[in-house]
C-alpha cells in the first residue's frame, strides 16, 4: 500500500478524529425499502426488516491509568420472512443488494425446512407510538479525549487518596428501524453514557456507577470522591459469623436481586411452568408494601416505546400491594392465553416469548441514612456480586456481597465486615421488607438498569463467609 | 431443499488488501506497533420447544478491529466499512484514541517478543454442519424432543444446536499474516418437571446448551441425543421424589462436566494476569493467585496436575487453535504441577511482568469489534488412574453430583458455591439412592488439596464452555475443560438449600 493512495483517503482521516454520527433515519430506510422490494418481486407474502446502528466508544481505566480504549462502528440488518405458516430469520451486517437478496434467499430455505407452525400470527399492520426523547446530542460529542481527561481527574483522586482506580467511561449512541411488507414503520434513536469505578484502599475496596442517556447527568469526579471515601472506611474488616441479619440494600443491591424475577412476568414461562409465578398469579405473594410495574415511558427509563413485532408497549401493574396481578404478553403468548398482547414480545422466532424489560419499583418515604438510624444491628449493602439461581420456584439465588460491606450498630455505621455468601429467596425477600426509600433509576452489573429503591430487609440469610 | 447457501466470502486476497490498508494507516499516522484483525463469521441456531420449532436463524458477520500502540498507549477501533475510506478512517481512530489514552498512562506499552509467522490454519471439521441439510437436524430435534414428553410428568422439553464458523485474518506491524478458519459445533437437551411446589430439570450431554467442541456435525452424531431424551426425562420426573441432599461435611464425587465448570471458576479465571493485575478489578475482579504466590502456593494435592494447552493435539476444545489473536502460537502451559503453583495465562504485554520471555498465547477476542484480551484456552486437569466403579466402591460415605445448576464464586476467586441438578449418596461402597437439590461450597485451595483421586484417561473429556463472559464491553468466549470424575474429601455440602 503507498504512501499515496493513503493521502487519497485523507478526508476520511480527518473525519476519524471527530466522534462518529449515526446515519440519517432515511439512509437507513433506503435499506429496509430495498428489502421490502426484493422481497415482493420474490413473492413473498410478509416480510419483516429490522436495522440497527451502533456506536459505542469505551475508555477503561486500572491501577490509574488508561489501559484499554476502544470505539466501534456497525449496522446490522435482519430479515424475517412468513409464508405457509413458517418463518425464519436472518442477519447480515453486508448491507448492499447482493446480500439482500442472499439473506432472503437464505431465509426461504429456513422457512422451507421446518414444519408449519399453527401458532403462527400475520405480522402487524401501521401502529401508532407515544413518543418517548432519549437521545442528548451532548452525549454524541464526547471524544476519546474529553474521557481520557474524565478518567486522568479520577485517577488523580485515586492517588491523592493512596488508592488505586480502576473503572469504565463510555458513551455511544445507536439507532433501531423496524419496517415490514404490511406498512409497519417504527424507529427508535437512544445515547447512553455510562461510568464506573472501584477504588482499591490496600484490599479494601468500593465502588460506584451511573447510567444515563445524558452523559451530563452524572459527575464522573463526584463518583470517584464517593466510592474513594468509602474505600477508605471499609479497611481492616472485622469477620462476623454467618446467619440471619438486618440489611439495608442500597439501589444497585435491590436491582440485582429484584432483576432476576422480570423473566418470571412473562406469560410464555409461566406457560411453560418454569417461572416462579406459576400457579402464584393473584395471590399474595410478597409484603403489601411492594408494587412492580413495566413502563417504559417512565422518566428514568430507556428503551424503545415498541416491541419485537413492532407493537407499541403498554404500561403494566405486575405486582399491586404484594399481588402479581398481571404478566406480560407477546402476540402469540396472548392468543393463547385469550388475553390482550401488551408489547413485550421479543424478535421472532424465538422460544422465550417475553419479557418486562423497564420495572419500576414502587418506593417508600424512608432514606438510606434513616433506615440506619432505625437499626440496632444490621449490614449495609453496596452491591452483590455473581449472582445465581439457585432454585427457580422459591426463587432462591446465592451470590456475594462485594466492594463495602459495613456494620450497622445501635443507628451508625461502623466497621467494614468481610464479604458474606448469602442464599436467599427472593419471594421471601420481598416479604420482609421493613423500608423502602425513593426509587431512582440505578446500575449495576448483573440485570439490566430499573427503577427501584434502597430498602431495609428483615432475616437475609448469609450462608458462608470468605476472606476478604 | 434445505440446503441454505454459504455466504459468499469475500476474496482472500483482498482480505489481506484490507489488513495491509490498516496497518499502513496506523503508521502513517504515527503508530509504533499496530495489529488486525479482518473476521468473517457465520452461526446457525436451531432450538424447539415442547415439540415446536423455537430460534430457527442464522446470521453473517464481517468487519475489522485495528489494535494500536502510539504515544506508549493502546487505542483499538473496528468498523464495518470495508471500503479504503472506512478502513483508513477506523485505523486513524484507533491511532487517535491511543494517543488519548496517553493522557492518563502511567508507564508506556512494552510487549514481549515473537516471530513473524505467515500461515493458514483450519480446526478439525470432520462434517460442516452448515453443509448439513436443515430438515436432517431439526427432525433429530424434534424427534428428541418428543422422546422427552413420552415420559409422563415432563412439562418442558426443550433441545438446542448452535454452529459457527469464524474465519479471521491476523497481520501485524511486526510482519505476520495468519489466517485460521474455526469450526465450533454445540448440542444439548433438557427435560423439566414441574409439580407441586418444585421445578426439577435434567440436561444432556450438559446444562446451558450441552456439550460444545472445536469440530462439526460429527458431534451431534456422537452424542446420540435421541437415546438419553428418555432417561433424562425420566430422571427429571424422578427427581421430586428424591429425599433431599443432606447438609453436612464430607466426601463428594464430581462427574466430569461439574469438575469442568469447577476448574473455570477456580482455577482458570484467578490464573489470568489481567485479573492478578487489577486491570478487571472494576467488573471481572482480581484474583487471590498475586505474584508472590508463583512457585510458592501448593494449589492443590499432589495428585493435581493442571495445563492451559491450546494446541489442538490436547484435543478438539473450544481453547484449541494454532494462533491467539496477537499472533502468538499455540502453546501448553502447566499451572498446577504435582499440586504446586507454577504459572499465569499471559499476553505480550503482561509475560514480562512474571520473569516470561515471552507471552503464553492466550490474548483471544469474540469478534473483529472487540479487543483480544487474556482468556482460558483448555484449562484441563489431566487424569489420573481410577475408574468411576473403583471410586465408588473405594468410598464408604458420599455424594455423588452430576450436572451443573447453579454457580457463583467470589470476586477474588475464594469461595465458591455450585449446584448441580442431580446427585446419589454412596454408602458402602454402592450408589444407594437418589438426591435432589444438591450443591456444595468451600474455599478454592482448602478444595483443591482435598483431592484424593482423579478417574482416568478413558473417562476424560474435554467439555466446553461457550458462555464465558468477560470485559466491558463484554465478551463472550468459548473455552476448554478436560476432566475426569474426580473425589474430594471433608467438603461442605447441602448449604445453598439450609434455612438457618
Amino acid at each position: 500500500m503507498s504512501a499515496k493512495s493513503t493521502e487519497r483517503g485523507a478526508t476520511g482521516l480527518r473525519k476519524a478524529a471527530a466522534v462518529a454520527q449515526l446515519r440519517s433515519e432515511r439512509e437507513l430506510r433506503a435499506i429496509t425499502d430495498t428489502v421490502l422490494r426484493l422481497a415482493k418481486a420474490r413473492g413473498i407474502p410478509e416480510t419483516e426488516v429490522h436495522v440497527e446502528e451502533v456506536i459505542d466508544a469505551l475508555t477503561r481505566f486500572a491501577n490509574n491509568a488508561i489501559h484499554q480504549h476502544v470505539a466501534e462502528h456497525g449496522v446490522v440488518l435482519s430479515i424475517r420472512i412468513a409464508l405457509n405458516g413458517r418463518t425464519a430469520r436472518v442477519t447480515t451486517n453486508r448491507l448492499d443488494e447482493v446480500a439482500c437478496r442472499s439473506a432472503l434467499d437464505d431465509c426461504l430455505s429456513l422457512a422451507a425446512s421446518q414444519p408449519k407452525d399453527p401458532l403462527l400470527l400475520p405480522m402487524l399492520g401501521k401502529q401508532k407510538y407515544r413518543k418517548v426523547q432519549r437521545f442528548a446530542p451532548a452525549t454524541t460529542s464526547v471524544t476519546a479525549g474529553e474521557r481520557a481527561r474524565a478518567v486522568k481527574r479520577v485517577c488523580e483522586v485515586a492517588e491523592r487518596s493512596g488508592q488505586v482506580a480502576a473503572g469504565i467511561f463510555s458513551t455511544g449512541q445507536s439507532q433501531t428501524l423496524l419496517s415490514n411488507s404490511r406498512g409497519l414503520f417504527a424507529s427508535y434513536r437512544q445515547t447512553q453514557a455510562e461510568f464506573s469505578v472501584t477504588m482499591q484502599h490496600g484490599s479494601a475496596t468500593s465502588w460506584a456507577k451511573a447510567n444515563s442517556a445524558d452523559a451530563r447527568q452524572f459527575d464522573p469526579l463526584a463518583l470517584a470522591i464517593t466510592a474513594s471515601e468509602k474505600a477508605e472506611r471499609a479497611q481492616n474488616p472485622i469477620e462476623l459469623p454467618p446467619g440471619r441479619y438486618t440489611v439495608i440494600l442500597e439501589p444497585a443491591a435491590v436491582l440485582d436481586l429484584v432483576g432476576f424475577l422480570f423473566y418470571d412476568f412473562s406469560a410464555t414461562a409461566v406457560c411453560d411452568k418454569r417461572s416462579c409465578l406459576s400457579g402464584r398469579v393473584g395471590k399474595p405473594l410478597f409484603g403489601r408494601n411492594i408494587t412492580l410495574t413495566d413502563d417504559v415511558y417512565h422518566a428514568e427509563q430507556l428503551g424503545m416505546p415498541f416491541d419485537g413485532e413492532g407493537l407499541p408497549r403498554q404500561r403494566v401493574l405486575l405486582v399491586d400491594r404484594g399481588i402479581p396481578k398481571n404478566l406480560v404478553y407477546s402476540r402469540r403468548s396472548a392468543k393463547l392465553a385469550h388475553k390482550k398482547p401488551t408489547g413485550h414480545g421479543f424478535a421472532l422466532p424465538n422460544e422465550f416469548g417475553e419479557a418486562p424489560m423497564n420495572l419500576v419499583l414502587a418506593g417508600g418515604n424512608s432514606s438510606v441514612p434513616e433506615m440506619i438510624a432505625s437499626t440496632d444491628r444490621g449490614l449495609l449493602v453496596t452491591r452483590l456480586w455473581y449472582i445465581r439461581e439457585v432454585d427457580p420456584y422459591e426463587k432462591i439465588m446465592t451470590g456475594m456481597t462485594r466492594d463495602g460491606l459495613f456494620l450497622v450498630e445501635k443507628g451508625k455505621v461502623g466497621p467494614a465486615v468481610r464479604n458474606f455468601r448469602f442464599n436467599q429467596s427472593v419471594l421471601e425477600m420481598l416479604r420482609n421488607v421493613e423500608l423502602l426509600g425513593s426509587p431512582h433509576r440505578a446500575t449495576a452489573e448483573e440485570s439490566f438498569e430499573m427503577v427501584v429503591p434502597p430498602m431495609k430487609i428483615g432475616k437475609f440469610q448469609f450462608s458462608e463467609v470468605t476472606k476478604f | 431443499m434445505g440446503h441454505v447457501t454459504a455466504c459468499p466470502l469475500v476474496l482472500v486476497g483482498t482480505m489481506w488488501d484490507y489488513c495491509g490498508h490498516s496497518l499502513e494507516t496506523a503508521r502513517l499516522r504515527g503508530a509504533r506497533y499496530a495489529d488486525v484483525r479482518v473476521m468473517q463469521m457465520r452461526q446457525r441456531d436451531l432450538t424447539t420447544k415442547n415439540g415446536q420449532v423455537g430460534t430457527l436463524g442464522q446470521s453473517e458477520s464481517i468487519g475489522l478491529g485495528i489494535r494500536v500502540v502510539a504515544n506508549g498507549a493502546w487505542g483499538f477501533a473496528s468498523s464495518d466499512q470495508l471500503t479504503r475510506e472506512g478502513i483508513a478512517s477506523c485505523a486513524a481512530q484507533a491511532v487517535a484514541i491511543a494517543k488519548a489514552s496517553a493522557l492518563a498512562k502511567k508507564e508506556a506499552v512494552q510487549l514481549a517478543p515473537e516471530g513473524t509467522y505467515v500461515d493458514s490454519w483450519q480446526g478439525p471439521c470432520q462434517k460442516d454442519p452448515f453443509e448439513i441439510p436443515l430438515e436432517t437436524q431439526l427432525d433429530l430435534l424434534l424427534a428428541t424432543d418428543a422422546a422427552m414428553r413420552k415420559v409422563k410428568g415432563v412439562t418442558l422439553a426443550e433441545t438446542d444446536l448452535q454452529f459457527r464458523k469464524i474465519d479471521s485474518w491476523f497481520a501485524s506491524s511486526g510482519g505476520s499474516k495468519i489466517h485460521q478458519r474455526r469450526v465450533t459445533s454445540g448440542c444439548g437437551i433438557a427435560a423439566t418437571c414441574f409439580k407441586g411446589d418444585a421445578i426439577q430439570k435434567r440436561s444432556y450431554p450438559n446444562s446451558f446448551g450441552g456439550q460444545h467442541i472445536l469440530g462439526g456435525y460429527e458431534l451431534v452424531e456422537s452424542l446420540d441425543l435421541l437415546k438419553h431424551a428418555p432417561r433424562i426425562a425420566e430422571e427429571a420426573v424422578a427427581l421430586h421424589d428424591a429425599a433431599q441432599c443432606p447438609e453436612k461435611t464430607g466426601t463428594l464425587i464430581l462427574g466430569g462436566s461439574q469438575l469442568g465448570l469447577q476448574i473455570h471458576e477456580s482455577i482458570g479465571h484467578p490464573i489470568e494476569l489481567d485479573r492478578v493485575l487489577g486491570q478487571e478489578a472494576n467488573f471481572a475482579g482480581t484474583s487471590f493467585l498475586t505474584l508472590d504466590k508463583l512457585n510458592h502456593l501448593q494449589y492443590a494435592s499432589s495428585i493435581v496436575n493442571v495445563v492451559a494447552d491450546a494446541r489442538i493435539s490436547h484435543g478438539p476444545g473450544l481453547g484449541s487453535f494454532a494462533y491467539d489473536d496477537e499472533g502468538v502460537p499455540a502453546q501448553c502451559i502447566d499451572i498446577i504441577k504435582d499440586g504446586a503453583f507454577r504459572g499465569y495465562l499471559s499476553s505480550r504485554e503482561t509475560a514480562h511482568l512474571v520473569g516470561l520471555h515471552r507471552s503464553g498465547g492466550t490474548m483471544r477476542t469474540e469478534g473483529w469489534n472487540r479487543l483480544p484480551m487474556i482468556r482460558m484456552t483448555n484449562v484441563s486437569l489431566l487424569p489420573g488412574t481410577w475408574t468411576p466403579e473403583h471410586l465408588i466402591a473405594d468410598t464408604d460415605d458420599g455424594v455423588v453430583m452430576e450436572t451443573n445448576r447453579s454457580w457463583s464464586i467470589d470476586d477474588r476467586r475464594y469461595q465458591f458455591q455450585f449446584s448441580t441438578e442431580i446427585a446419589w449418596e454412596i454408602r458402602g461402597g454402592k450408589k444407594v439412592r437418589m438426591l435432589k437439590n444438591p450443591s456444595y461450597s468451600g474455599i478454592t485451595t482448602e478444595f483443591w488439596n482435598s483431592c484424593d483421586a482423579i478417574c482416568n484417561a478413558d473417562h476424560w473429556v474435554l467439555w466446553g464452555t461457550p458462555n464465558c463472559g468477560k470485559g466491558q464491553p463484554m465478551q463472550t468466549m468459548g473455552t476448554g475443560h478436560g476432566a475426569a470424575p474426580a473425589r474430594f474429601r471433608n467438603v461442605k455440602i447441602g448449604i445453598a438449600f439450609s434455612n438457618e
